[in-house]
């Protein structure tokens, strides 16, 4: 196959790139710059290009870099922006993989003639004998991606290739080690790729206007006041800003009249999730018991699907709306969903 | 690089490695050597040997020329007032952009669509407080040759207490540009570009323009540029110079007919294609086309997948593509800019090359197109 491997500069798309080629593929390397602001924590800083760069050298392979910052820009930091502003939490590595890596840069590679592209996430991409392709969770469980690749369908499966989803992270360092490549230690990045560590508040601050208002309890009584919604996420337990004994979360955030809702545990359980945008990776469950993740890494929960509802077999926390809320059969994606 | 640039570089790489600024014979080898490429510099731009000043490369000649002129002009209380053009190279716009930030009022001129300054505008923003104005010899994207004679009349007209830069980095290989700056107080070259080393550039400042250096220290290059001089480098740019201008005439033809054959190919055979900059003011090794419906981007990826190496927009240290400034100035829209590529020609460019491009070019364009097209 003639591959775009999109290398960030890290150690997974490094490896990726690197077996690829042993396998035989015939392997170009490119890295996407989607940023041009300051950061610390970039996934396109110059020193991350670079290792991109000096692995594809060292490889032999050709490397390119593509500037989509302007893409980048109008379908994840701005859309980033207006959800928190609306009282939203929003998935930047979702949006990026959607509209970026599985949107722009595919249909670049496939463009160029490519046959498809590559990626460093742990998540493995499987063809059934029908030719049904099936994305099923990275074989390292603490490292699966899948959940961040569940909008991905039977066009972008049949040209994705996921080469490090059979191995495990620490499988990955000592083949990169093996061959010397530069990114073999390399710390993995934990932030949003756009935002400097711990400058989330002060990045929202300089693009939305922030709108004071009442803190209030789940029977409307105001018990204190906040600078603006964007400061929250439903589930939130600190920083309240509120002193009230005993443990309090944020169980609703209304942007139209700046309310921020707190109450007791029991107050954020719920037994149902209403899904937004679903997406299948072939087609739609029925009502068959799944696994339900709300988030990146956290535990599945026994639920079904029943039209755009998710309902759980157990009450579990709200899930904040903009939340991807990702569907499982087994180890298999079955597909998912944006949280409303 | 020139062959001549070569050889005149070696004897200070494996050789002569001596300073000269020293006092013993190497030294003194390495100090003649030096002057003797700052006259042959001076001789081809029509400057005394005394008025070369050589700096690391076209950009630092430009950052010193703007910057160093504007200081020294507002510290001798003549004024505040910088003019330059909206499509001049970086290191014209950056060092503008840092006076601005010091207190200097900076006016950018425009320029129309073929891509020549607009001298009514320029004229209008000229006054008495002028005291630099930058106008390039010639577009380092599009090629155009800028009328720097009627730039040069109108400074003086308009802006008394003014001096003229000019960035003349890409016009050494084609013009003679001892007459074509023949109005500026400064002008901004780079071996680089008639094929010399990288890092070896040289700034004509003519005898009494005031500079404020950007380097300070030994006082090297009458202290307007500290730092051991390279003189390597600077021997290289010398011989690369007198080498482009012995071949200059006949390399501008031979080179225009190679490009009018690539241009004409290209038009000819690519449908919705345009050319950017006015063909007929152009210098002889540029060819700047756009695809329409094709990311530059794409095409240059696909070009050089084809051993065809071509250029969009301005490279950023990543080595991503920047949208162009240049093309935006000339009033191209963002879709029409981020779908031209330019394909250079240079002193070392053969029919071959041209074949070549032409065997390539079209039909990378039109495998995008059908491609782009067939994206469901």
């Amino acid at each position: 196959m003639k591959v775009l491997v999109l290398m960030s500069g890290g150690v997974d798309s490094s490896v990726a790139a690197a077996r690829l080629q042993s396998q035989g593929h015939d392997v170009t390397g490119v890295t996407l710059r989607l940023w041009g602001g300051e950061t610390d924590s970039g996934c396109c800083s110059v020193a991350d290009v670079e290792d991109a760069r000096r692995v594809a050298a060292q490889l032999g392979v050709p490397h390119y870099v593509f500037n989509l910052s302007d893409d980048f820009g109008a379908a994840v930091v701005e859309p980033y922006v207006a959800a928190y502003a609306t009282a939203r939490t929003p998935n930047p590595c979702v949006e990026c993989n959607r509209s970026i890596k599985f949107g722009r840069a595919l249909d670049r590679a496939l463009t160029l003639g490519f046959d498809g592209v590559a990626t460093g996430h742990h998540a493995r991409v499987e063809r059934d004998p029908p030719g049904i392709y099936r994305l099923r969770r990275g074989a390292d469980a603490a490292k699966d991606q899948s959940y961040v690749l569940y909008m991905l369908g039977q066009r972008e499966l049949a040209r994705t290739l996921l080469p490090v989803g059979d191995l495990t992270k620490s499988e990955v360092r000592s083949i990169a080690s093996d061959l010397g490549l530069r990114t073999a230690a390399k710390p993995e990045s934990m932030d949003v790729c756009f935002i400097a560590r711990g400058q989330r508040t002060r990045f929202l601050a300089a693009r939305t206007p922030a709108r004071p208002g009442p803190v209030v309890d789940v029977g409307g009584t105001v018990l204190g006041s906040h600078e603006g919604v964007q400061g929250f996420t439903i589930g939130q337990r600190r920083g309240l800003g509120v002193a009230t004994g005993t443990a309090r979360y944020v169980v609703d955030l209304d942007a139209s009249s700046a309310t921020v809702t707190i109450g007791p545990y029991a107050a954020l359980l719920a037994d149902d999730i209403t899904v937004r945008d679903l997406r299948f990776v072939h087609e739609a469950p029925g009502s068959r018991p799944l696994a339900v993740q709300t988030r990146a890494h956290g535990t599945p929960l026994a639920g079904r699907l029943e039209d755009t509802c998710v309902r759980l077999a157990e009450p579990a926390p709200r899930v904040a709306p903009g939340q991807v809320v990702a569907l499982y059969d087994g180890d298999r994606l079955v597909g998912g969903g944006l949280a409303a | 690089m020139r062959p001549e640039a070569i050889a005149a570089m070696e004897p200070f790489l494996a050789g002569c490695f001596a300073n000269p600024s020293g006092i013993h014979a190497a030294a003194r080898a390495a100090k003649t050597a030096l002057e003797e490429a700052r006259e042959a510099v001076a001789a081809v731009l029509g400057a005394q040997p005394g008025e070369v000043v050589f700096t690391a490369g076209g950009t630092e000649a430009d950052n010193l020329a703007v910057e160093g002129a504007a200081r020294a002009a507002r510290a001798a209380g003549r004024g505040d007032g910088v003019v330059t053009t909206a499509f001049e190279h970086k290191g014209v716009l950056a060092a503008a952009d840092r006076l601005a930030t010091d207190g200097f009022t900076v006016r950018r001129v425009g320029v129309d669509p073929g891509g020549i300054v607009d001298l009514d505008a320029l004229a209008r923003a000229l006054d008495a407080d002028t005291v630099v104005v930058s106008v390039m010899l010639v577009n380092n994207e599009v090629g155009t040759v800028q009328p720097l004679d009627e730039v040069g009349a109108l400074v003086h007209a308009g802006a008394p207490h003014a001096v003229l830069h000019t960035d003349a980095v890409q016009a050494v290989p084609w013009l003679d540009v001892a007459q074509a700056a023949a109005a500026a107080d400064l002008i901004a070259i780079s071996a680089h570009k008639f094929g010399g080393p990288k890092g070896s550039g040289a700034l004509v400042a003519r005898d009494g323009v005031g500079l404020v250096p950007l380097l300070e220290g030994g006082g090297q290059e009458r202290g307007l540029r500290a730092g051991t001089v390279n003189v390597a480098g600077v021997a290289a740019l010398a011989a690369a110079l007198q080498a482009t201008v012995e071949t200059r005439d006949a390399d501008r033809v031979r080179i225009a007919a190679l490009r009018d054959r690539l241009l004409g190919g290209i038009v000819d055979t690519v449908p919705d294609t345009f050319v950017n900059g006015d063909p007929g003011r152009k210098i002889a090794g540029n060819c700047h086309v756009g695809f329409r419906g094709v990311e530059a981007e794409a095409l240059l990826v696909a070009l050089d997948q084809a051993d065809v190496y071509a250029a969009a927009g301005s490279s950023c240290s990543s080595g991503a593509t920047e949208p162009s400034h240049v093309l935006a100035a000339m009033g191209l829209s963002r879709d029409d800019a981020l779908a031209s590529v330019r394909v250079s020609l240079g002193f070392a460019s053969s029919d071959a090359d041209v074949d070549r491009a032409l065997a390539v070019l079209p039909d990378a364009v039109a495998q995008l197109r059908a491609r782009m097209g067939a994206l469901t």
